[in-house]
């Protein structure tokens, strides 16, 4: 038996009507003047991106910084990051439903939200770098006047499908969650709001909590967490064999698949706690999301850190012991020694380094300091990507053919305008849906009325 | 079909409201108790033991949706295996034609896919929705069934339905009204 150290997950015995009012009411909320500042500079930023886009395509991925020997780059680098940041999301909805954790459920919905976002944001980038986006449908295997077919040999169509299959269930996952909140909605509006009681009407798709749709619900419910489940564990691991099955030098590895999942979920930890830390100031959210909250995914971001600083011990030692010269070189030369070698370090500090702190109970449930953490975890993860794929290839078999790589204008528009692309659908997610699970949490505090809540591990 | 939840009678079912899900739970019992089966509750979120207490089967949904993984999964291995060694095989690095392992993760995620989407679909026609109306919509007050009331209904089609025996079952565990639904 777990001992819960006085942290409560729920503060105080809020009523259903009060937290309807709380959770469901944010949405009929007055938009203030930090929303629209904030949703200024995400606009600013959206059309940078769109700009930016504009030109790759228009000009060409010339205008990129990459080149031989570094063909892949920030497209790629920022392809993973996303991709990474948005697996916690499922983690938590899924994976933590299944295990019956009960701090899941005030920030299942948010993180849900945040991996769509992430894998929209991620999306683009394998788009683009294909030099002609238009002609991405050639993935798909469809009778063409060609009378070709894709290789599904290669991992490019292995990454489309799991893309748009993470992407779609997680999609399918977040709104049948959504169905009785929308509810909510459209039964909480107030009278001037007939337009949008009519839209979440039609989004709630005339849900009406019967017992017998809640059978069916239920049920639903844990079958989507649970083919989810194996969807957090797979699309990490395959867009991993995108590296591993080629023969670069710190690529070519078995380690990659598990090595690249825990590193998603730490990466993805990072992302709700920086995003949870000021949702939860602005909108007063200290009753629902509790010090429990980020006490737990604390424990989850050291742990997955361990796991990631595991791998980069085992890489070394593999590539001490393989004997293979270019493996020795890059990893005990061209990583921490080379051109651009300062990212290998920032990556060290954040990721083995920061994670240390999470050992300290109240470093944990210090919200300031840890938004710190989350941030340099954040950018750690970033690096660990630039580690593996920019000062992978520069410094391949041949020095003959070895170059260093600088990133051009348009690739730090891109990757910044995605940054800002993701902060507006994030505001406008937290303004129009309700970004915590009302009737989850009230399902919760009566599990607590009656003390037969799951007391979970973590 | 609208209405079919209900009888054509002069009393197509009388409300309950209850204002917790306890009470819920009681008076889901006492109908139960006096005879009554064809019952529904609506409520804001999934009481616990309410679904035993209605007597309501485990939903067979996943015995519909495992043979359609199957099929998606199958689907999507053979569209791999026709195309890439029968209709046209490349020879990429020496790799043969019908590469099994390297047509597990279309496979894979083909099966997961289709689970999905075919939960979902089916989540929704089990339970009648996606639906513009219904009856109980029309109930005033009913708006709090998603926010912080519990509705219990007995339907006029039960064959013990007795009007007065049910206002009296609700009028003991406390219901706060109980409203007669017109058909």
């Amino acid at each position: 038996m777990i001992r819960d150290r006085g942290e409560a997950l729920l503060v105080g015995t809020p009523s259903d009507a009060e937290i309807s009012r709380e959770l469901i009411g944010t949405v009929y909320r007055p938009r203030g003047r930090g929303f629209r500042l904030l949703l200024a500079v995400a606009l600013l930023g959206t059309g940078v991106l769109f700009t930016c886009i504009t030109i790759t395509v228009t000009v060409g991925i010339g205008t990129w910084g990459n080149n031989i020997p570094v063909g892949w780059a920030f497209g790629i680098i920022n392809f993973v990051w996303w991709i990474g940041i948005g697996h916690a999301g499922t983690f938590i909805s899924a994976i933590l439903y299944l295990f019956e954790q009960p701090w899941r459920t005030s920030i299942n919905r948010f993180a849900e939200g945040m991996t769509l976002f992430a894998v929209m944001q991620a999306g683009l980038y394998p788009l683009l770098h294909l030099g002609r986006p238009w002609f991405a449908y050639w993935l798909i295997p469809y009778p063409s006047t060609m009378g070709t077919w894709p290789n599904f040999k290669s991992a490019l169509p292995w990454d489309a499908a799991a893309i748009a299959t993470y992407f779609t269930v997680s999609l399918l996952f977040w709104y049948f969650g959504l169905l009785p909140d929308f509810a909510a909605c459209r039964d909480q509006a107030p009278p001037e709001a007939r337009v949008r009681r009519v839209l979440y009407g039609l989004l709630a798709l005339g849900w009406r909590g019967s017992a017998q749709h809640h059978r069916h619900y239920r049920l639903t419910y844990g079958l989507l967490a649970a083919l989810a489940t194996p969807l957090v564990l797979s699309v990490h691991s395959i867009v991993s064999t995108d590296f591993a099955i080629t023969m670069v030098p710190g690529w070519h590895s078995t380690i990659f698949p598990p090595f690249f999942v825990a590193g998603a979920i730490f990466s993805g930890f990072a992302m709700v706690v920086t995003l949870a830390v000021p949702v939860r100031r602005v909108f007063g959210l200290q009753r629902v999301i509790t010090k429990r909250h980020f006490d737990a995914m604390g424990k989850m971001i050291l742990c997955t850190g361990w796991i990631v600083t595991y791998s980069y011990i085992v890489e070394l030692f593999i590539a001490w012991y393989s004997g293979d010269e270019a493996e020795v070189y890059q990893f005990f030369i061209a990583r921490p020694f080379s051109h651009g070698s300062w990212v290998w370090w920032g990556m060290m500090l954040c990721n083995v380094g920061v994670t240390q702190l999470f050992w300290s109970r109240r470093f944990r449930t210090n919200t300031v300091l840890v938004w710190f953490a989350a941030l340099a975890i954040n950018f750690g993860m970033w690096a660990e990507r630039y580690v593996i794929i920019v000062l992978g290839l520069q410094r391949d078999y041949l020095p003959s053919s070895w170059g260093d790589y600088l990133p051009t204008w348009v690739d730090l528009g891109l990757f910044g305008g995605t940054m800002c692309f993701f902060l507006l659908l994030f505001i406008l997610f937290l303004r129009y849906v309700p970004f915590i699970a009302a009737w989850e949490v009230k399902e919760l505090a009566h599990e607590l009325r009656h003390g037969h809540a799951p007391t979970g591990v973590i | 079909m609208r209405h079919r939840l209900f009888s054509r009678g002069p009393v197509a079912g009388l409300v309950g409201e209850l204002d917790s899900p306890d009470a819920l739970l009681a008076a889901v019992r006492a109908l139960r108790a006096r005879g009554f089966t064809k019952l529904d509750t609506y409520g804001p979120f999934p009481v616990p033991g309410l679904e035993e207490a209605l007597h309501l089967p485990r939903s067979g949904l996943g015995w519909i949706v495992f043979p359609i993984a199957m099929a998606g999964a199958g689907a999507a291995y053979l569209v791999q295996w026709w195309t890439n060694a029968v209709d046209y095989p490349l020879n990429v690095g020496g790799r043969p034609p019908h590469a099994a392992p390297a047509f597990v993760p279309i496979t894979f995620e083909m099966g997961v896919l289709s689970a999905a989407l075919a939960a979902l679909v089916l989540a929704l026609l089990f339970s009648g929705l996606p639906r513009l109306h219904h009856p109980l919509f029309e109930l005033e007050g009913f708006e709090r069934a998603s926010l912080d009331r519990f509705f219990v209904v007995v339907d006029a089609a039960d064959p013990a339905f007795d009007l007065e025996a049910a206002r009296a079952a609700l009028g003991d565990v406390g219901a706060l009204r109980a409203v007669e639904l017109a058909p």
